[in-house]
């Protein structure tokens, strides 16, 4: 689902929905901007004070907390999201330099989304595979022992162009 | 007589192949009219043999491993025939010295069938625990745990029995059992692969745990991390609920629990049991002060036990075999199996479950069989992102809580990671900073800001800008942030950075 509809009725809908499922839930804001998040790709600034009101929180609270979480993002990200883990594991096997040669190959950094608006780039710490690192997530599918020349042949996959 | 084969659907598995080598072996057993069970099986945690195929032949299961989709077809000819002579082969799953040689206690159950088989759990003592909890005063349930000597296994390795006593003691109309699932220690992965393989058992110790202090609710935050871990939960949480292992009568007892799943959004900190708290509550993952403790004033402001998968996972073989079975294991005040988890630059990387006392050595050397590189092994970080950088000398430190107190260093909740000599151990401080500054909860100066000043005075130490006045003042920041933080995130993260400095000195010069 894209920008254009986020922004639309649809998207005010689908956000309502969501809010009635979870404004009764003990401790549900968490939930409910996950399920936000997962039905728009995005938690859209409108989507604040609509939650705000129905939650009985101030605007900078629900703010505060979509702020503190990196999961949380406030725009839409691109086709894929790629997450590379930073951490001890995976730079004990060349993360590092798995690290640099994605954000050269697709010429942007963490947080950033390719040109071509098919994959955002994101720091991730841990996967939980570390037995066979390094490892990335690609979406909801994690890869292990990968080296700068799989990680090109998952770009490829996705139709990511061969260098910009 | 049809084939009946077992392959993983653990994230390691699959983030290896798994998936394709189980959609090559249905093509290739259709073509040759073969009748097929492919057992999607939890992973026995030898990881780096994923994806681990196993067949059932003449009464046994014997092993082949990594299995690639190339090898598909030779396997299936092979297994008309005779297994052993596949290059693939490992011989009998169980005999792998590897295998053989651990104690499994809390992970013997992982890989053997499809975790969310009910009927397979209860084959293998599943719900025993359970079912003697549910004859017991909450009071024997408790002093059960507390003669086991287990304590906790997310890190600060607290008594689990003193914890659930003082809940128990505590008045409260509504108490709840937290399971923190957010394992989010680089080199960790036992809680995965349990819940993963074996996710019942989880189920089991939490709905144990509600009985022993009388809490009517539970909760598992799980990190967003863990798409498959979550995957499994949800469905083995919905059919524990229709059999009625959850709800409002557990199997007829008329005792109620009930469970929710949370998933975290990508939060260190929410690993610490406050800030766990708070997220759960629907705020920001900041720590808060304790006391009150969360036993006393915890979830909702109710008394709440807050324990580890693995902390809760081990109670369901305390009331099945006994608490002196567990006690007996172990050593000093460390009683039972730690979960040690081989990562990094490691050969043979994986699960190694043991009675506490074993050598580090042992583990990384016998079990891993050294580096993956080649190259030999130089340090190794243990107890995660906060555990001290070991140094050959200390490599031959038993693993057991007090000895690697005793030495600078803690256990953690288990996780190795091993680097060879091509590490730049004043990087590896520099990151340990870098890390503390991204996921700090902003609580306190000395974390939030002191981790900013260190990666910059590391970034001038490794710029070789005025050396030694710059270690001076990292040492000093270390001991600034050592008093003046509130948590271990603040608190701890002077472990890797002094001891990089102090046994890796050449890093720094
Ligand atoms: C920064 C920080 C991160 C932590 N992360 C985890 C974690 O991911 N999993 C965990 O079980 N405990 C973690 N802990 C420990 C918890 O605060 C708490 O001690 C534990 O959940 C209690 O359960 P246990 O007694 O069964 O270990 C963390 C502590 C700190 C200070
Ligand atoms: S030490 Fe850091 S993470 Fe812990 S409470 Fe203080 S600021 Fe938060």
């Amino acid at each position: 689902m894209g920008v254009e509809q986020a922004n639309s009725e649809a998207g005010d809908q689908l956000i309502a929905a969501q809010i009635a499922r979870f404004r009764d839930v003990p401790g549900g804001l968490l939930p409910l901007l996950h399920a936000v998040q997962a039905s728009l790709g995005f938690i859209p600034a409108t989507a604040v004070p609509a939650i705000a009101g129905a939650l009985g929180l101030s605007r900078a609270e629900v703010h505060g907390v979509i702020s503190f979480y990196h999961d949380f993002r406030t725009a839409p990200a691109g086709r894929h999201v790629l997450q590379l883990c930073r951490a001890e594991a995976c730079q004990a096997m060349g993360g590092r330099a798995l690290e640099a040669h994605a954000r050269a190959r697709l010429g942007i950094d963490y947080g950033g989304t390719s040109s071509d608006g098919a994959v955002t780039l994101e720091a991730v710490y841990c996967l939980g595979n570390c037995a066979c690192s390094p490892s990335v997530r690609l979406d909801d599918a994690i890869h292990a022992r990968v080296d700068n020349a799989r990680l090109d042949e998952l770009l490829a996959e996705l139709g990511v162009g061969a260098g910009e | 007589m049809s084939l009946r084969l077992f392959l993983p659907r653990d994230t390691t598995a699959l983030a290896l192949g798994a998936d394709a080598v189980a959609i090559a072996l249905q093509r290739a057993a259709a073509e040759r009219d073969l009748p097929l069970q492919l057992v999607r099986n939890g992973s026995r945690g030898l990881f780096w043999l994923e994806p681990l195929l196993e067949a059932e032949h003449a009464g046994r299961r014997i092993a082949f491993g990594p299995v690639t989709v190339a090898a598909v077809p030779s396997l299936l000819e092979a297994l008309a025939g005779d297994p052993g002579a596949h290059p693939l082969c490992l011989g009998a799953t169980a005999e792998l010295p590897y295998l053989q040689s651990q104690q499994r206690v809390s992970f013997a159950r992982a890989g053997l069938g499809d975790p969310l088989c009910l009927d397979s759990y209860r084959s293998q003592q599943g719900f025993v625990g359970l079912q003697r909890a549910l004859h017991l005063a909450p009071r024997d349930i408790v002093s059960a745990v507390t003669e086991s000597g287990l304590r906790g296994r997310g890190g600060a390795a607290f008594p689990a029995g003193i914890k659930w006593q003082t809940v128990l003691d505590t008045p409260g109309e509504q108490k709840y059992i937290v399971c923190n699932a957010d394992e989010g220690d680089s080199g960790t992965f036992a809680d995965r692969l349990l819940m993963e393989a074996d996710p019942y058992q989880l189920l089991e110790g939490m709905i144990i745990a509600g009985l022993a202090v009388g809490a009517t609710q539970g909760y598992i935050y799980l990190r967003s991390e863990y798409p498959r871990a979550a995957e499994i939960l949800a469905q083995a949480i919905a059919r524990a609920r229709a059999e009625h292992y959850l709800g409002d009568d557990i199997r007829g007892s008329g005792r109620a629990f009930e469970l929710h799943l949370r998933s975290g959004a990508g939060a260190y900190i929410c690993g610490e049991e406050t800030a766990l708290l708070e997220s759960l509550e629907g705020r920001r993952g900041t720590v808060r002060a304790k006391p009150p403790l969360p036993a006393v004033h915890g979830l909702f402001g109710r008394p709440t036990v807050v324990n580890n998968v693995l902390t809760l996972a081990a109670v369901t073989t305390i009331m099945e075999k006994g608490a002196a079975f567990y006690r007996d294991l172990g050593t000093g005040r460390s009683r039972g199996t730690l979960a040690v988890q081989l990562a990094g630059n490691i050969r043979r990387g994986g699960l190694v479950e043991l009675a506490f006392g074993a050598t580090l050595r042992t583990l990384v050397e016998d079990y891993g069989g050294g580096t993956r590189s080649g190259r030999p092994v130089r340090a190794i970080q243990v107890g995660g992102p906060l555990g001290a950088y070991l140094p050959k000398s200390q490599w031959d430190t038993p693993l057991d809580y007090e000895a690697f107190a005793a030495i600078g260093a803690m256990l953690g909740h288990g996780g190795v990671v091993v680097f060879d000599d091509s590490v730049d151990m004043a990087q590896q401080a520099r990151f340990a900073m870098e890390f503390c500054a991204a996921e700090s909860c902003g609580k306190c100066t000395p974390c939030r800001i002191g981790s900013v000043r260190g990666v910059e005075v590391l970034d001038r130490v490794i710029a070789r800008q005025d050396t030694a006045r710059q270690i001076d003042l990292l040492r000093d920041l270390c001991g600034t942030m050592e008093a003046g933080s509130l948590c271990a995130m603040g608190g701890l993260t002077p472990y890797p950075v002094r001891s990089a400095l102090d046994h890796f000195a050449e890093d720094f010069s």
